[in-house]
């Protein structure tokens, strides 16, 4: 009595799928309407997985409906059984009903999952085109920082902050991390997101489809800044992109660790800012939270742990392996009334970039030195 | 937070106040300030209007330091009404800021008060609300449908109730003294971490849950001890009724789910108070296991929201349909089986973090799993109705628009399961729409039913009706004109916790939220227009039999509102729907043979201990050190005390019983 006609029921929603579909042409609705063929194959699934449900869902509301209705107690149903309460046949139906539906999701899930995975280079470029296997993947390096995006373009050589360009039909590979705080990087237009982390890398592959600026920004909060972290993804054929390299190396400016130290520091409403060249491995060096003068590099720590660690005097003097706290975010906590919201740095915490060099000579040697060596 | 200038050199000022100075107050903020006045003013009433009615010794003897699970279960309730009110502000401001912050405007919030309101309202709503409100129905109801005179650890019961409302009070305090925490609700670190979050926020968040969680986990192994151990013989655990099926299963998840809250907190907790690494990003510390553990608890809990519910639906459905409830058996292993498998579903909160594509899908998958005994108490109730006689009282009609918005919101659940689909949707305000359409459609709609279906019971008169369906219907429209362009804005790619938007065109979605959450307003104000109205024509609205909907469990076998001794004969099952069945052979109440009846003491440990744990928080918070080892010992003291306490018990005479049950004699009588 539920569900009966499968048949039926995918014929009107054959008929009523692009109905829903209407009103997104009108807006903006990127989920379901994106530029790169990830989002494009994510849409499909949300669809698809969508129509699987209604199969269920509709005849179940239905139902609802119409038994609400039938068996309301003035219409005095002449079948009412007050101790009607088994039939094993409804029992078989209502458990596999569902099971069935759940075996078809699943089994798209799984497959999806697969193929949709972040971390997966991309095969195609779109429905009907298969990426070329000897073409090279645009690499981004991608760090959230408080409360903006920087991205270094490492084969490049440039950097951008707050503004993210592509070719069109080129497939990108990012890299992901944080400076402090957990962000999801996230482009709808474009693919998926996934989560930037401090101390960890994450990867997302994605290509873009169409020409055209895309909005990008953080999905996770993190922080008073977080509703102001966002950027431009800029999709551009081959020429335009050249341009935009071409422009960004105009600029002139270096992103070295220095500069990237006061970057770090919180800022909101950062306005998009080109570095015509970046110091070699800065993004391995903010990965492994070593960009900070006298740190010591993540992974180097980690080799040194795998060889059985490092003598007992290592016990003493941690402060190179020290992060959280070196960039003040802790001035960001408000001190004066009235300025609640605001970013303020309170007294005798200067940024850690601009602390004079006698602090920094009061490091004890041994440690790493600035130049990010990895131990490798 | 820093010292204050004035008292930044004064060592005294600290070592008795720690880092609490005149800034900790948020005199420039005029929001609060004008809350606060309201606040005090309504307390300075309530006290006032407390002293001269002389109600001070009643509230005392017979509120709080009640052992009857009867008066703990309203207490529960009404707890988690005053902290709906605060909840439900948090929501307005919320959508009004987000309503207003277009095109340049910074809305009328700044990013520090923003901050700390969506994170108040998560944890209010669920901790604060949700949790004493499904308590306060399970303290109330479970003892009744399985006939026995109270839980089976009553002074625990009064402790857990008072511990959990510490925790709300520490909540609250937050709100005038210092702030809250500026995290989201479930507070992840590294932002919650000492580097990040240097201020009280995180410590008042740490400490209100902590506290609070041991009231849930004592109320929860009390609940499971008296289900076990304190059924009316013949009820075998088959012939329970379905809301105690459910309640057990809900208490067994709390028991094992909380400790695991109260685990990942004392670690966040070490990390902040004495420096440790569990969840800093350096020196070995990891953020993912945090997320990892708090999700082991925060999974299992949707669950003990719901489950508990579930019961309530079924027993209205059957109730109302004048009709046994279709399905029992498979309605038992339904509900055990969703219990199991909210354990093994945590990651689908994140899939976005990256793990592997297999483990992405098997969480994926066995999210899926769940819906399928879900859809199967959806056909059980859909198969209850079927072949009824549908009685729309308000209980019903809760019932029924639970059924339709629950399975929408069952639908984007699974919906989000698909891990790529929730790579589009993870954290957008799609994700806000779904768990608001499961909660508000599910547990809230589930209490409104809970609280009009057994208000009769516990004050033995009914609410009444006009100021109960304006309430029902803008509730149930307002709900979909508020999240309804919340999953637009999702598939538009919104985000959640923003505080201001760039793009104009979204403005118009947030205005139609903003007037849903409006209609919703309304709707409470009629809720407790409904109250009022109902308590003022009691006389008209009064259930004399003890039975005023035709019920089909025991809590309906006794008087409204129950004796304290709940039954002066331990009634004998012999039927699933003990009552119905017992009507149905044409029982008799025996008037003659009536014994004394033993009982458990009040006592005011539970009140006592409650206090001292706020001043220890406060303490902690505050770093306040004193006042919290001093707290600390005067808790282990009262507590060891307690256990000199002998007088626990007393005996309710003979001659009290018969007369009681006389009086109902009379009453039952004049019905003819």
């Amino acid at each position: 009595m539920i569900a009966r006609p499968p048949a039926k029921s995918r014929a009107f929603l054959r008929r009523f799928a692009p109905l829903l579909l209407l009103p997104l042409g009108a807006c903006n609705w990127v989920v379901m309407a994106p530029s790169g063929d990830v989002a494009m194959q994510q849409r499909d699934l949300i669809l698809i997985a969508t129509v699987l449900m209604l199969l269920i869902v509709l005849p179940v509301m239905a139902t609802i409906a119409w038994f609400a209705w039938k068996y309301r107690a003035k219409a005095q149903a002449a079948d009412y059984d007050p101790d009607w309460d088994h039939s094993t046949s409804l029992e078989l139906l209502i458990w596999s009903a569902p099971l069935l539906i759940i075996i078809a999701l699943g089994a798209v899930t799984w497959t999806s999952t697969h193929l949709l995975d972040p971390y997966r280079p991309i095969e195609r470029l779109d429905a009907q085109r298969k990426v070329d296997p000897t073409a090279r993947r645009l690499q981004v390096e991608v760090v959230a920082l408080d409360w903006k995006w920087l991205f270094i373009y490492p084969e490049l050589g440039i950097a951008t902050v707050n503004e993210l360009a592509a070719p069109v039909d080129q497939p990108i590979e990012f890299r992901i991390t944080s400076a402090s705080i957990m962000n999801s990087f996230f482009v709808p237009a474009l693919a998926g997101q996934i989560y930037a982390m401090p101390g960890m890398q994450t990867s997302l592959h994605a290509v873009a489809n169409k020409p055209g600026s895309f909005d990008g920004f953080s999905a996770n909060y993190s922080g008073a800044g977080f509703s102001n972290m966002r950027f431009k993804f800029h999709a551009m054929d081959q020429s335009g992109f050249a341009q935009w390299v071409a422009r960004v190396k105009a600029s002139g400016k270096t992103l070295d660790r220095v500069t990237y130290v006061k970057l770090e520091q919180p800022s909101e409403k950062v306005k998009p800012t080109y570095f015509a060249s970046v110091e070699p491995r800065l993004f391995h060096a903010a990965l492994n939270m070593c960009v900070q003068p006298g740190k010591r590099c993540m992974d180097a720590i980690m080799m040194t742990d795998s060889q059985g660690g490092a003598g007992k005097e290592s016990a003493r003097n941690t402060a190179g392996l020290r992060h959280d706290g070196t960039i003040d975010v802790g001035g960001y906590h408000p001190v004066e009334p009235g300025k609640k919201g605001e970013i303020a740095q309170p007294a005798g915490m200067t940024p850690a970039a601009e602390r004079t060099p006698a602090e920094r000579g009061k490091q004890a040697p041994g440690q790493q030195d600035h130049e990010g060596h990895d131990g490798h | 937070m820093s010292p204050h200038p004035a008292s930044e050199n004064s060592g005294i000022w600290k070592l008795i106040f720690g880092r609490l100075d005149w800034s900790s107050l948020p005199l420039h903020e005029p929001i609060v300030v004008g809350t606060f006045l309201m606040v005090a003013l309504g307390g300075a009433v309530v006290l006032g209007l407390v002293t001269k009615y002389r109600l001070w010794g009643t509230l005392w003897h017979d509120w709080f330091t009640t052992v009857d699970h009867k008066r703990i279960g309203i207490m529960y309730m009404i707890l988690g009404l005053i902290m709906f009110l605060r909840g439900f502000a948090d929501a307005i401001m919320m959508r009004l800021q987000q309503a207003m912050a277009f095109n340049g405007s910074e809305g009328y919030l700044n990013a520090h008060h923003y901050d700390q309101i969506f994170t108040a309202h998560g944890v209010i709503m669920i901790f604060f609300v949700a949790m004493p409100m499904i308590t306060g129905i399970m303290n109330y109801i479970v003892p009744l449908q399985i006939g026995t005179r109270d839980v089976s650890f009553p002074f625990l019961n009064n402790f857990s109730f008072w511990m959990t409302t510490a925790g709300a009070v520490i909540v609250m305090m937050s709100l005038f003294v210092g702030e809250f925490a500026r995290t989201g609700w479930l507070a992840y670190p590294p932002l919650s971490g000492i580097a990040y979050s240097p201020g009280v926020g995180v410590d008042y968040y740490i400490w209100g849950l902590q506290i609070a969680g041991i009231g849930t986990l004592l109320s929860g192994v009390n609940l499971i001890a008296t289900i076990v151990k304190m059924r009316a013989p013949g009820m075998t655990m088959m012939k329970l009724p379905i809301f105690t099926w459910t309640s057990l299963c809900a208490n067994v998840l709390i028991v094992a789910a909380f400790p695991v809250l109260t685990a990942v907190l004392a670690l966040l907790s070490l990390d902040r108070y004495v420096g440790t690494a569990f969840f800093t990003n350096d020196m070995g510390g990891n953020p993912m296991m945090y997320v990892n553990l708090i999700w082991i608890w925060g999974h299992p809990e949707v669950y003990i929201l719901i489950l508990p519910l579930f019961g309530v639906f079924s027993e209205v459905t059957s109730t109302f349909s004048s009709k046994r409830l279709f399905g029992y058996s498979s309605m038992v292993y339904a509900t055990i089986v969703i219990a199991l498998l909210s354990y093994l579903v945590w990651l689908h909160h994140f899939f976005t973090m990256g793990s592997g594509a297999s483990v992405n899908s098997f969480f994926g998958i066995t999210t899926m799993v769940i819906s399928i005994p879900t859809g199967a108490k959806l056909f059980n109730w859909l198969f209850t109705m079927y072949r009824g006689r549908i009685r729309y009282e308000l209980p019903m009609m809760w019932t029924v628009a639970f059924m339709l918005t629950f399975t929408v919101g069952g639908m984007t659940g699974v919906l989000l399961a698909v891990p790529p689909a929730d790579f589009v949707l993870h954290n957008s305000l799609f994700l806000i729409a779904h768990f608001h359409n499961v909660i508000i459609g599910g547990v809230l709609f589930g209490l409104f039913a809970a609280i009009n279906y057994w208000w009769p019971k516990a004050f033995g008169f009914r609410l009444e009706t006009t100021w109960g369906k304006r309430s029902f219907w803008l509730w149930v429209v307002g709900f979909w004109v508020a999240f309804m362009p919340l999953y637009v804005l999702g598939l538009m790619g919104v985000t959640r916790r923003m505080r201001v938007f760039d793009d104009p065109s979204l403005q118009i979605w947030f205005q139609i939220a903003a007037l849903g959450a409006v209609m919703i307003a309304a709707g409470i104000a009629c809720m407790f227009i409904q109250f009022a109205v109902s308590i003022k024509n009691r006389d008209q609205l009064r259930d004399t039999t003890g039975d005023p909907w035709d019920g089909r469990t025991l809590e309906w076998a006794t008087s409204s509102p129950p004796p304290d001794y709940n039954f002066a004969f331990t009634p004998v099952i012999h039927d699933g729907d003990a009552w119905a069945d017992m009507k149905k052979r044409g029982y008799q109440r025996p008037l003659t043979g009536y014994a004394a009846i033993h009982m458990p003491s009040n006592t005011g440990t539970g009140i006592i201990i409650a206090g001292l744990s706020v001043a220890f928080s406060v303490g902690m918070i505050w770093y306040m050190w004193w006042l919290a080892g001093l707290s600390f010992i005067a808790i282990l003291a009262v507590a060891i005390g307690h256990t000199f306490n002998y007088k626990r018990d007393f005996t309710i005479p003979k001659d009290v019983v018969e007369r009681t049950e006389g009086e109902r004699s009379a009453l039952l009588a004049t019905q003819g």
